[in-house]
């Protein structure tokens, strides 16, 4: 019973912060909902015994992501006011399409035709258990060479970041590497040969 | 006791939000990707669900997966959309035209 009051509690919240992220005025305050979103989940997750999981959302999205966007809506100077206008528009088109969307998921949980039971429980986990454990395993035996895909994406995310961003000033003094390296002492240093001179 | 249909439902809720998000907030550039973001976080909803109900542990695999590739899109969409502010003063979807597309 605990389990199910903890979950109704925790999805009311959740879709709450899913509320919040889509209609507040501020994008400060959806990215804030946003990191409530993932914090929820984070617990729901714990829930369902998806342990490994649920930290690593709440470190790489609550630490790394969601600041990155909170960094990024503060470093720039919106016009809120504009990107306001028309708001509500199309809302009656978003509002028919999640309809839409939620009807059709339903019609698929719905039809138990997946052959799968939706209403049962998960079967429970042996003692001793880790998730971490299983699925490093699995990370690191089966899917080893998609994990090293995934480490080249990141690289791959974090030049493209970076080249993106780097803007050359024109009259900024900085310092050139190559050539400080490349510095040789026969060219800054010149030895000059003579006698010594009288102190008048 | 928690069921696949708990969590299916709760997903495809939080699936429907955003969407609707994406209509509410097509102007505003980092409003999409945070709607975007919202969507992916129900899409991994369901692989956890199925992974822990099914009793295979590959859809966590998968979502690790999601993980990373979420985070290297976030990063170069921010990217982005700062070189754009620079360039226009302005993250409106409306002023985007200069490809005429």
């Amino acid at each position: 019973m605990l389990p199910l009051i903890l979950f109704y509690s925790f999805a009311t919240v959740l879709v709450a912060a899913g509320l919040g992220v889509i209609l507040s005025r501020n994008p400060v305050h959806s990215a804030l909902s946003l990191v409530l979103c993932f914090f929820t989940s984070a617990v729901l997750w714990l829930l369902i015994e998806a342990e490994f999981l649920a930290i690593v959302l709440a470190l790489v999205y609550v630490g790394a992501v969601m600041v990155l966007f909170l960094f990024v809506i503060m470093m720039l100077d919106i016009d809120l006011e504009e990107l306001r206008r028309g708001f509500t528009r199309y809302a009656w088109l978003g509002a028919l399409t999640a309809a839409l969307v939620v009807l059709e998921v339903a019609g698929v949980v719905l039809t138990r035709k997946l052959g799968i039971d939706v209403t049962r429980g998960a079967a429970p986990l042996p003692e001793g258990y880790s998730n971490t454990r299983e699925l490093g395993a699995l990370l690191y035996g089966v899917y080893a060479y998609p994990l090293e895909i995934a480490a080249m994406l990141l690289l791959v995310a974090i030049v493209a970041a970076i080249a993106l961003t780097l803007r050359h000033r024109q009259g900024l003094k900085v310092q050139n590497i190559s050539r400080q390296v490349g510095a040789r002492a026969s060219e800054r240093v010149r030895l000059v040969k003579m006698d010594a001179e009288d102190r008048k | 006791m928690i069921t696949l249909g708990h969590m299916l439902t709760l997903s495809a809720i939080l699936f429907a939000l955003s969407v609707a998000g994406i209509f509410l907030n097509r102007k505003n550039v980092l409003l999409l990707l945070m709607c975007i973001e919202l969507l992916m976080l129900s899409a991994n909803f369901n692989f956890v669900a199925f992974a822990r109900y099914l009793g295979r542990l590959d859809g966590q695999i998968f979502v690790f997966f999601v993980l990373t590739v979420a985070a290297a899109e976030s990063a170069i969409g921010l990217a982005i959309i700062v070189v754009l502010f620079r360039e226009r003063r302005s993250i409106n979807v409306e002023q985007l035209d200069r490809l005429k597309g």
